[in-house]
């Protein structure tokens, strides 16, 4: 009979999560770390939607693994960070949609290779094939110059479309993953002290009665430089993510074409925006590399490093195209910035991105389980 | 001998210090604050680095007024009340004033390098007031002393075991290396090699053969050596060679280095009998936190040094889960059974312990006073039957966390000889000095506020000697 290797990674992360939760309560020297331990101490057996939800839980900071009187070369072999990042990655797969596309976070990084190198030959090749080549080398300046490359209804329409398979595929994830772990909503109290903790990233500065010492890095020694380049990477993103839904507004609502001009809202949020999101994903790049290799787990490394590498670009591709718009490579700039921008929305539901679904999903159900206990 | 070990071992130290404990680190800092060149010699690899402060949690410290660590307050004559009780006198009063008085600079003196302590949480486990608790506990305070030790110059050698101290009237002039030729010099020596925990030859020369069941749940590396070159050369003994924290923890604990999470909170919602299937003790003679540490030896005093605790499932729910699963079975002959006791004699106890139970619920968070009638010995408190199935069993062995005799010291941390004077570049922090204050019992936390005064005290006596050039 053939083995199912999804079904033996799942219960051997699963397994192994269990063994080490067991340890790690009747321990519980690390309650002051971050939110995995309370809700850790508020159960007593761990079934795999626990493990999953303390997986989510998780930063894989590794300030626990450093503080581990049980950690290896101890023969109990406690290595928290670890295995939860290897319980997450498994969980990702558990929760996709469709299911059997579980199966890409476990080559994440060559997966979001090919869907890049695909979304960048389509649309490359979709603008030679609209229009002729002396249109995409040509100079175009003011209002509507994008759209003589590539009319807006398919520049558009294209993440439209990927937006609405995107949506429902998060919308079942984070349903199989509430309904799986036995999550239960408690109420707007704690969907704020979710919001607060996930805007703050209040786990991730190594105390969570409030200081932040912060985590350590490439060695036991505490930084926040992580946090920083973290926070630099969410909210580059969400002026991004602004920037873009006011050029909406401004085509349909005001009826003004791109590209506007530098100083006008959407080019402003967009270019700080870019640049704040280009200096946290390479922070984040050169954070991970450091960081003490004993953490880190080796089945999330290519979904972490791709997920990165491709914000970076998105972003600085943005930016060239801000700097080359009013040149004769402003075409070629969109096709690779439509490329990346599409390819970053079509892997979105099986990329590194749904850490922050079900990261919050976990703060909100801690932050109820918290206040039923109270 | 590698080339880094001969370029140390070459040089001519001011401070060597031998152990990198929570003792060693604070003398380490503190001579190298008043400028010394110091080298701190571990004999664990630096993963198992620290001796005990690996599995520590806290530090007991007294306080006049409520401090962003630690709640309330907990003034010297309390202090001084709870050690004089848990030692009954055992103690030397003059360290032991001079160790609570200087506690209270303590948290203040770690924060200041670094140490991150817990927010005064109350009611972690009903310590807050009297206990600052290390964020991340042991392992993460020594890698905060031992970063800050380095920043300021501190060498450190691992993995690297001083064999003898070559003592000459009191004076030492250099530490073998196992295996080594080259001794190492230095002006002055700090010893917080920790106790004998480790060694059980050692034990037994206290326990007789017992020792050999005894589990160790304190670091593997604490074998004594530096206790026995002192003693060997002359230095004063203090404390009895028996005289220990240990206490009743899982007997499927590894055999060394088990830690916090080996022991087992159930024994006052429990019925805890001997390898006989009989009980021998109260098991509800007081809250846990006050009676955990007599339980050790309670259970080193049975045949085969082994206790089992039985539970219903009412019972098994309340208290902390523990790291081994407990043996589970449908009936009390099928647990007995599984545990290799008498099933008829569990039995009989069982029956006889539950006839004996009062009336009407337990109330676990007060003394509640529900105990038995008739039986022998008595259950003072939670008297609870064992009926509801299943049933569970944990098997109990005496689990030995330090050990208390050590070598005399006076007020400035200098080892004393059995001529009555005191060495003359020889100082004692932490474990192995631990027995001047704590002759027996136990107070959580004091291990720790013992080494890190007493480290402090050699450092700034090492460094003192050093700066005045008086040597000799």
């Amino acid at each position: 009979m053939a083995v199912d290797l999804v079904a033996l990674g799942e219960s051997q992360s699963h397994e192994e999560t269990k063994r080490i939760m067991q340890i790690c309560n009747a321990c519980r020297y690390c309650e002051g770390y971050c939110a995995v331990f309370p809700a850790m101490e508020r159960r007593r057996s761990f079934d795999e939607g626990d493990t999953a939800f303390l997986a989510n839980l998780c930063h894989n900071c590794g300030a626990c693994y450093h503080a581990c009187q049980y950690a290896p070369p101890h023969e109990f072999a406690v290595n928290v960070p670890q295995t939860l990042a290897e319980r997450r990655v498994q969980s990702y797969a558990d929760y996709a949609w469709p299911r059997a596309a579980g199966h890409l976070f476990e080559r994440n990084g060559l997966f979001v290779s090919i869907a890049i190198s695909l979304a960048l030959g389509v649309a490359v090749g979709l603008m030679l094939m609209l229009i002729n080549p002396s249109l995409f080398w040509g100079i175009h300046l003011g209002e509507g110059a994008f759209y003589v490359i590539m009319p807006h209804t398919i520049m558009a329409g294209i993440p439209l479309t990927i937006t609405a398979y995107v949506l429902v595929a998060f919308c079942v994830g984070l349903r199989r993953y509430w309904h799986h772990t036995g999550a239960s909503w408690r109420g707007m109290p704690a969907l704020k002290d979710a919001f607060a903790a996930m805007a703050s990233l209040r786990y991730l500065g190594g105390d969570n009665a409030g200081g932040s010492p912060g985590c350590p890095s490439a060695d036991d020694k505490a930084s926040n430089r992580r946090k920083y380049y973290h926070h630099a990477t969410f909210y580059g993103f969400m002026m991004c993510f602004a920037s873009t839904s006011l050029g909406t507004l401004y085509h349909y609502l005001l009826g003004r074409e791109a590209p506007y001009g530098y100083f006008e809202a959407p080019v402003l949020l967009g270019t700080i925006g870019g640049i704040v999101l280009c200096i946290g994903t390479a922070g984040l790049w050169v954070e991970k590399r450091r960081m003490d290799k004993r953490v880190l787990a080796l089945k999330t490394l290519g979904m972490d490093y791709a997920f990165i590498w491709l914000l970076f670009w998105v972003s600085a591709t943005g930016l060239i195209l801000l700097a080359l718009r009013e040149t004769s490579f402003m075409g070629l700039t969109l096709a690779i910035h439509l490329g990346l921008v599409y390819g970053f929305f079509l892997i979105l539901p099986f990329s590194k991105f749904v850490h922050g679904i079900y990261r919050f999903a976990a703060l909100l159900a801690d932050a109820g389980e918290k206040q039923h206990v109270k | 001998m590698n080339t880094k070990l001969k370029a140390l071992f070459s040089q001519s130290w001011d401070v060597v210090v031998v152990g990198a404990g929570n003792a060693g680190l604070c003398a380490a800092i503190t001579a190298a604050e008043a400028g010394c060149r110091v080298l701190v010699v571990e004999a664990a690899p630096q993963d198992m680095r620290g001796g005990n402060t690996r599995h520590t949690r806290n530090l007991r410290a007294m306080h006049d007024a409520p401090t962003d660590v630690l709640t309330e307050t907990y003034p010297f004559e309390e202090y001084f009340d709870d050690l004089m009780r848990v030692t009954k006198g055992v103690t030397n009063k003059e360290l032991a004033k001079l160790t609570l008085e200087k506690s209270a600079m303590l948290t203040q003196w770690l924060s200041s390098r670094g140490v991150r302590f817990q927010q005064a949480l109350s009611g972690t486990l009903n310590l807050g007031r009297t206990n600052a608790f290390f964020l991340g506990g042991g392992r993460s305070l020594l890698n905060q002393l031992c970063n800050y030790a380095t920043d300021l110059g501190v060498s450190f050698i691992y993995d690297t075991k001083i064999e003898k101290l070559l003592i000459e009237q009191g004076f030492c002039v250099g530490a073998t290396v196992a295996g080594e030729e080259t001794t190492l010099q230095a002006k002055q020596f700090i010893i917080t090699a920790g106790g004998f925990e480790a060694n059980l030859d050692w034990l037994a020369e206290g326990w007789g053969a017992a020792a050999k069941n005894f589990l160790v749940r304190g670091t593997p590396y604490n074998t004594g050596g530096m206790l026995k070159s002192l003693l060997d050369n002359g230095a004063q003994v203090v404390g009895e060679l028996d005289q220990c924290h240990a206490v009743a923890i899982d007997a499927r604990a590894p055999k060394y280095d088990g830690g916090i999470a080996s022991r087992i909170d159930g024994v006052p919602f429990s019925l805890v009998v001997n390898r006989n299937a009989e009980r021998f003790y109260d098991e509800g003679e007081d809250f846990w936190p006050k009676r955990y540490a007599i339980w050790g030896r309670l259970v080193a005093a049975q045949p085969e040094q082994v206790a089992y605790a039985i539970l219903d499932s009412a019972g098994v729910k309340r208290f902390m889960p523990s790291v081994f699963t407990p043996i589970q079975s449908e009936s009390i002959e099928g647990l007995a059974a599984q545990l290799d006791l008498c099933p008829q004699t569990l039995r009989a106890t069982v029956t006889a312990f539950n006839a004996a139970c009062p009336e009407g619920p337990i109330d676990q968070s007060i003394l509640d006073g529900k105990a038995t009638s008739g039986l022998v010995p008595e259950k003072t408190n939670w008297s609870a039957p064992v009926s509801a199935p299943p049933f569970y069993g944990f098997p109990l062995r005496p689990g030995i966390t330090f050990t208390y005799m050590g070598v005399s010291v006076n007020e400035r941390a200098e080892i004393l000889f059995d001529d009555g004077k005191a060495g003359a570049n020889l100082f004692a922090a932490g474990e192995i000095m631990a027995g001047n204050i704590l002759g027996q019992g136990y107070l959580a936390g004091i291990g720790m506020t013992i080494g890190g005064v007493f480290g402090i005290i050699a450092g700034e006596q090492a460094a003192k000697r050093v700066n005045d050039k008086g040597i000799r």
